[in-house]
C-alpha cells in the first residue's frame, strides 16, 4: 500500500473541515476524490503533504507514519500536491519554476528532468524563458504538474487540475493523467468534474463535509448518480 | 545647474545607505510579510563593534568586516531567538515583536555600555574633498554609490543565478508553494535574514566611517528611513526599495538646499509631505507586487 490515511480529522479553529477521514491508495492506482465544494478535499490533500497539521488520525506513507511532518519531508519521501489553483511562480520564468521545483534533487539530474518535462510539455518548452505569469490556464496546469513531476514523486496528488480552464484544455489534462497512468505513476486526484474522472480511476471516493460517505470502483461510483450528483451538483 | 549636480551626488550618497537597508526591510517582507524594525539595531551593532575595536587601536582594514560579520551574525540570531517562534502569528504580532527586539537592544546597550554616545576617531578619506571642475566631490559619498551600485548588481544577480536566490523569490510569492516544492522554510528566512543582515552592515559601514559615534538609539532613525523607503517602492519590490531609497536621499539633499536656513528643521517635513502626497495617488507604492494569500 502507497498511502494510508486513517482516521484523519483537520480543524480550522472551531470548524472541523475534515472529519475522520479514511482512505488508502495503492501503487499504480489513480484514485479520485469527489465532493461538493468545502466538502474537505483541499483540506485532506494538503494535511496529507503537510501544509496543514491533522489534529487526530495517522498518515502511513511507503510504510512510514508521516503524520505532521512538513512539505519539504514529505517530498523527499516522495509524495508531491500539484495544489488548487495551480500557485506556479509568476515572477519566476517558466524555467526557473522547474529549476527551483528541482531544488530536492541532486543537482547532476536536474537539468536533464528539466529536459524531460520539456518534451513531455512541448508547450512549457515554446515558453521556456517567459515568465510564468504570462501563460495561460491551461499552460499554467502543465507547468504545475512539471513542477511537481521535477521530484520524479511516488504519488502524485492533483487538486481541482481543471479548475478554470476550456473544455478543450480539461481534455488535454485528463490525457495528462493518462498519459502520467501509462507512465506507471500513482495518482491521487481531486476533482469537480466527478463522473468524468470516476469514470477514468481505478477507485472513487465521495467526501461530503469533511466525512467519506463512500467508496469503490471509479466506473461503479460513476454509474450511481444518486449517490453524489445531489450533492455535488452535477457532473458538468 | 552645478548645484543640482551637487546636490544629486550628495543625495545619491546619502540615499545609498538608506536604499541597502530598504533592500534588506523589503526582502524580510517578502518572505515572512515582516515590517522588521529591529532591521536598524544592525547598524547599532556594527557601530559599537567599530568603537570597540578602534579604541583598542585595531586597523579599520580589520575593523570594517568584523562590523559588517556582527550586523549578519545579529540578524540570524534576532531571527532564531525571536521571529522563528511567532513565524505564523499575525502580522501585527510580528510587528510588535521587532517593536520589543529594538527597545530591548536600545536597553541593551544603554545598560551594557553607557547612555552617552561613545566617540571614535573618523578615519581621513571619511571627509576627504576632490574638486572635479566646479563640483566638490567627497570622496567617500563616491565610495558609498560605488559599493551600493555593486550591492544592488550582486543581490540581482544572486536573485537570478542561485537556487536560495530563487528560493527567496518564490517565497515571497507565495511561500506555501515554494514549501511544496521542497524548499525548507527556516532555511529560507534564515538566509534571508543573513543576507538582509549583510546588506545592513555594508550600509552600516559606509555611514558609521562618517559618523564618528556609537549612541544606544541611533539606529531608529535610518531604519525609519529606511522602511519608509521601502514603502515607497511597494513592500516586497527590491527594486522599488532601490528607487524608493535612493529618491528619499536625493530628496532630503535638496529640500535641504532649498529651504531657507531658519527653515532647515523642516527637511524631514517637506519629504514627509511629499510621501504623504505619494501615497494618496499611489497607496501600493511605485511597483507593483504580486503576492498570494497563506492557507
Amino acid at each position: 500500500m502507497m498511502l494510508e490515511v486513517d482516521a484523519l480529522t483537520t480543524r480550522y479553529g472551531a470548524l472541523t473541515a475534515l472529519h475522520d477521514a479514511s482512505l488508502r491508495v495503492d501503487a499504480g492506482e489513480v484514485v479520485a476524490l469527489v465532493g461538493p465544494n468545502g466538502a474537505g478535499k483541499t483540506t485532506l490533500l494538503a494535511s496529507v503533504v503537510g501544509l496543514l497539521q491533522p489534529s487526530s488520525g495517522t498518515i502511513r506513507f511507503a510504510g512510514t507514519t508521516i503524520t505532521g511532518n512538513d512539505p519539504a519531508a514529505n517530498l523527499a519521501a516522495g509524495l508531491a500536491l500539484v495544489p488548487e489553483r495551480r500557485r506556479i511562480f509568476k515572477d519566476l520564468t517558466v524555467a526557473e519554476n522547474l529549476r527551483l521545483a528541482g531544488n530536492t534533487v541532486a543537482k547532476s539530474l536536474r537539468k536533464p528532468r528539466m529536459e524531460q518535462m520539456a518534451e513531455l510539455f512541448p508547450v512549457l518548452r515554446e515558453k521556456w524563458d517567459v515568465s510564468a505569469g504570462y501563460l495561460s490556464g491551461g499552460q499554467a496546469q502543465q507547468l504545475a504538474v512539471a513542477r511537481a513531476l521535477m521530484s520524479e514523486p511516488k504519488l502524485l496528488l492533483l487538486d481541482e487540475p481543471c479548475l478554470g480552464l476550456s473544455p478543450t484544455m480539461v481534455d488535454v489534462i485528463f490525457e495528462l493523467i493518462d498519459t502520467l497512468r501509462a507512465q506507471g505513476r500513482t495518482i491521487l486526484v481531486v476533482e469537480q468534474q466527478a463522473q468524468r474522472v470516476l469514470t477514468i480511476a481505478d477507485r472513487g471516493y465521495v467526501l461530503r463535509t469533511g466525512e467519506i460517505v463512500a467508496e469503490g470502483a471509479g466506473p461503479d461510483l460513476a454509474g450511481r448518480p444518486d449517490l453524489f450528483e445531489a450533492y455535488v451538483g452535477g457532473s458538468s | 545647474m552645478t548645484d543640482v549636480v551637487q546636490n544629486l551626488i550628495d543625495g545619491l550618497g546619502a540615499g545609498s545607505t538608506y536604499a541597502l537597508l530598504a533592500v534588506g526591510v523589503s526582502m524580510l517582507f517578502g518572505v515572512m510579510h515582516l515590517v522588521n524594525f529591529a532591521h536598524g539595531e544592525l547598524l547599532t551593532v556594527g557601530a559599537y563593534v567599530i568603537y570597540g575595536m578602534r579604541s583598542n587601536g585595531i586597523s579599520w582594514l580589520a575593523v570594517i568586516p568584523v562590523a559588517i560579520a556582527s550586523a549578519v551574525v545579529l540578524s540570524m540570531l534576532i531571527e532564531l531567538v525571536a521571529f522563528r517562534r511567532v513565524r505564523s502569528a499575525s502580522a501585527f504580532t510580528l510587528l510588535l515583536t521587532s517593536f520589543a527586539i529594538e527597545i530591548l537592544s536600545h536597553a541593551a546597550w544603554r545598560i551594557g555600555v553607557s547612555s552617552t554616545p561613545r566617540r571614535y576617531e573618523a578615519p581621513q578619506i571619511a571627509f576627504k574633498v576632490v574638486e572635479v571642475g566646479p563640483f566638490n566631490i567627497e570622496v567617500w559619498d563616491v565610495i558609498s554609490i560605488a559599493v551600493a551600485v555593486a550591492c544592488f548588481a550582486g543581490t540581482a544577480i544572486m536573485l537570478r543565478t542561485t537556487m536560495f536566490g530563487l528560493a527567496v523569490r518564490a517565497a515571497s510569492e507565495d511561500f506555501d508553494a515554494a514549501r511544496l516544492m521542497g524548499v525548507k522554510a527556516n532555511r529560507v528566512i534564515s538566509g534571508a535574514f543573513a543576507f538582509a543582515g549583510l546588506l545592513a552592515g555594508i550600509a552600516g559601514a559606509l555611514w558609521l566611517v562618517r559618523r564618528g559615534q556609537a549612541d544606544p538609539r541611533m539606529g531608529a532613525e535610518p531604519l525609519l528611513k529606511a522602511v519608509i523607503a521601502a514603502i515607497i517602492g511597494g513592500l516586497g519590490s527590491l527594486p522599488g526599495a532601490v528607487v524608493g531609497g535612493l529618491s528619499l536621499g536625493v530628496a532630503e539633499v535638496f529640500f535641504r538646499s532649498w529651504l531657507p536656513s531658519d527653515l532647515q528643521g523642516l527637511t524631514d517635513s517637506a519629504v514627509f509631505v511629499v510621501i504623504a502626497v505619494l501615497f494618496v495617488v499611489r497607496p501600493q507604492g511605485l511597483f507593483d507586487v504580486e503576492t498570494a494569500e497563506r492557507v
